[in-house]
């Protein structure tokens, strides 16, 4: 511990505040001293200590009231009392309103070397705790949020400015954009840190299955239910809920969902018993949610209670300036976890990357990466790595047409000309896929 | 060459071979030449019977007052119980930056603790309380070192654990206080 601790001494004697003076400041310690507990009380104004060491029994205001008053001011402050006539009584009253500890006079000198360097611990701990507590927010802060264009910065002073509100949150953008890492990055800002984190992905579950999820149940609610289980609301007590795909939840859930973030209460399926939970709740959906208030299939009520802000990312095509960045990242993570030697993209491998559509966004060039090194020499990646060579779509398309005809070439490539397979990715039927082949001469490329 | 000098006062009886051997360690340590006189006071002024232990504070106060005008530093030798209001015992004070120590003898003694008497013991470890209190008036504060002699001792285990040396950072401090002779 690199600081000097601060003693202020307070007794009515002026013996036992000069030998104390004089113990403490050959121990190296700070020190001052006050003959009551008034001038105590000013020091204390105009400055911290981190011990106070008080006589109880002073005229005027006594060490025990001082010690109230010191403790109202500052809870975490260490008082420790002293006395040359110790009595049950005044020590369990002194502990129980907070005193570190309560001795009696005269010392032991070995005791009270004790009892300074106990105390001392505690503030070491303290400071350490602090110390710590700092460096998790410097850590856990934006670090996996890769970026230096405007959009991102943008991005994270929207992350930094809701952090520290209670307010509920929708994150939108494409998939594989990253929602769920700000929403963690949201949650890891915001003074509900220290609690849970509680994901739910609501896409992936039936409408029982989530209710049973987001509110727990009751043993024999169910078949299947052999313990009582608690809910995700629950679990995120005190922390942040993340909602993933709120869009997909079905009329029912979101009456159910309305009414617990109402009321911040719920009851387990199959239970009777009310219970409370207090959570932030963070949304994120790819869909357009204002569209689906409109055409009445998400609740307009829920809508205005969940996008209270709306942070929105912005697909990667739309900051290719930050693709550089997340290429080193993820050049940098994967050499790292698969024990190879950090390795190097090519400038025209970098390139053909910035030019490219990316329709799975980051997950999609993480992917690549991820393959490249796999796959490649391991030391430099180059455009034989990345799935690009043969077919990519260039963001350079001069037109609507020229945009399609390369879309529709790549999926096709891509399912190996099958073509119910790439219908089925594109989302069209085989004979809509048939005609677009044809208008546009498409040929396998083998 | 007149060097600046260190004055121990010895109060009560002291073998005088014990005194040479004190002074001898000082003047080796502090590299000062080391005087050596004898103090003449009612000590019963200092005794306080509630206590059955005579008071350091006044005890330093006075050797504080004493007039010794060619002298650097000054420490009291006692060979009585001391105490200060706050603790049960002292082996020795001083005023940390000043110019006066006051060191006791009578919790050195292994006989107080019910063990044989052991005249080596007794010396090192009151060489250790003198040079360590000096220290004090050299503007030293406690160190951690185990081996120092300016490391904190409560009981005379500690006091025996330690040498009778400065350790080398308390050596650079104590070079750098200005009013040591022989700073750099």
């Amino acid at each position: 511990m690199a600081r000097k601790i601060s003693i202020l001494i307070v007794d009515d004697e002026e013996s036992v505040r000069d030998s104390l003076y004089n113990w403490f400041l050959e121990d190296g310690f700070r020190v001052e001293c006050a003959e009551n507990a008034k001038k105590a009380l000013t020091i204390l104004e105009s400055g911290q200590f981190d011990i106070v060491l008080a006589d109880i029994k002073m005229p005027g205001m006594d060490g025990l009231e001082m010690l109230r008053r010191i403790k109202s001011l500052r809870s975490e402050s260490i008082v420790i009392v002293m006395t040359a006539f110790a009595t049950v009584d005044t020590a369990v009253k002194a502990l129980k309103d907070g005193a570190f500890d309560y001795v009696t006079k005269p010392f032991d000198p070995d005791d009270l070397t004790h009892l300074i360097r106990n105390a001392t611990k505690q503030i070491s701990l303290a400071d350490e705790n602090e110390t710590l507590k700092k460096k998790m927010i410097s850590l856990e802060n934006v670090e996996d949020l890769i970026g230096n264009s405007e959009a991102m910065k943008n991005l994270l002073r929207e992350v930094e400015n809701v952090a520290q509100t209670n307010s509920s949150v929708i994150i939108t953008g494409e998939s594989g954009t990253g929602k769920e890492l700000v929403a963690r990055a949201i949650h890891a800002n915001s003074p509900r840190r220290f609690f849970p984190f509680v994901s739910v992905h609501c896409g992936a579950l039936t409408e029982s299955l989530l209710e049973s999820e987001l509110f727990g149940h009751e043993k024999g609610a169910f078949t299947g239910a052999m313990y009582n289980r608690k809910g995700r609301f629950e679990m995120a007590d005190s922390g942040s809920i993340f909602l993933d795909e709120i869009a997909t939840i079905s009329s029912k859930m979101q009456v159910e969902l309305l009414r617990v973030l109402e009321s911040k209460t719920f009851i387990r399926v199959g239970g009777n018993k009310e219970i409370s939970s207090d959570f932030r709740v963070i949304c994120a959906t790819n869909k357009d949610l204002k569209n689906m208030v409109e055409k009445g299939i998400f609740r307009e009520d829920l809508f205005y209670r969940l996008n209270v802000v709306n942070i929105h990312i912005p697909p990667l095509r739309e900051r290719i300036g930050d693709i550089p960045l997340l290429v080193d990242y993820f050049i940098n993570k994967y050499c790292t976890s698969m024990n190879k030697p950090p390795a190097t993209i090519d400038p025209a491998a970098l390139k053909r990357l910035q030019e490219f559509n990316f329709p799975g966004n980051i997950r999609e060039l993480e992917n690549m990466i991820e393959r490249a090194i796999v796959v490649g020499d391991g030391k430099k990646i180059g455009l034989k790595d990345l799935p690009l060579e043969k077919s990519f779509v260039s963001n350079t398309a001069e037109s609507l047409e020229d945009f399609e005809k390369g879309f529709i070439l790549q999926i096709l490539n891509k399912y190996s000309w099958n073509i119910s397979r790439t219908a089925k990715a594109l989302k069209v039927d085989r004979v809509t896929l048939y005609n677009k082949i044809r208008k546009y001469e498409l040929k396998p490329e083998n | 060459m007149n060097l600046p000098n260190i004055t121990l006062v010895s109060f009560g009886y002291f073998d005088k071979s014990f005194l040479e051997n004190i002074s001898e360690a000082v003047q080796s340590e502090y590299r000062c030449s080391v005087y050596l006189r004898e103090g003449h006071i009612d000590l019963s002024e200092f005794y306080d019977p509630t206590r059955r232990q005579y008071n350091g504070n006044k005890l330093l106060k006075l050797v504080d007052s004493m007039p010794f005008p060619d002298s650097l530093k000054i420490i009291g030798l006692f060979n009585v119980d001391i105490f200060v209001p706050i603790l049960t015992f002292i082996f020795g004070q001083a005023f940390l930056n000043g110019r006066t120590g006051i060191a006791s003898l009578y919790r050195f003694s292994n006989e107080r603790y019910g063990i044989a008497g052991d005249s080596r013991f007794l010396q090192d470890r009151f060489k250790k309380e003198v040079i360590h209190e000096l220290g004090h008036t050299f503007g030293l504060i406690h160190c951690p070192v185990m081996t120092c002699v300016m490391r904190s001792s409560t009981y005379v285990e500690d006091v025996d654990q330690k040498y009778q040396h400065l350790c080398l950072n308390c050596r650079a401090r104590l070079e750098k206080q200005p009013d040591y002779p022989d700073s750099k």
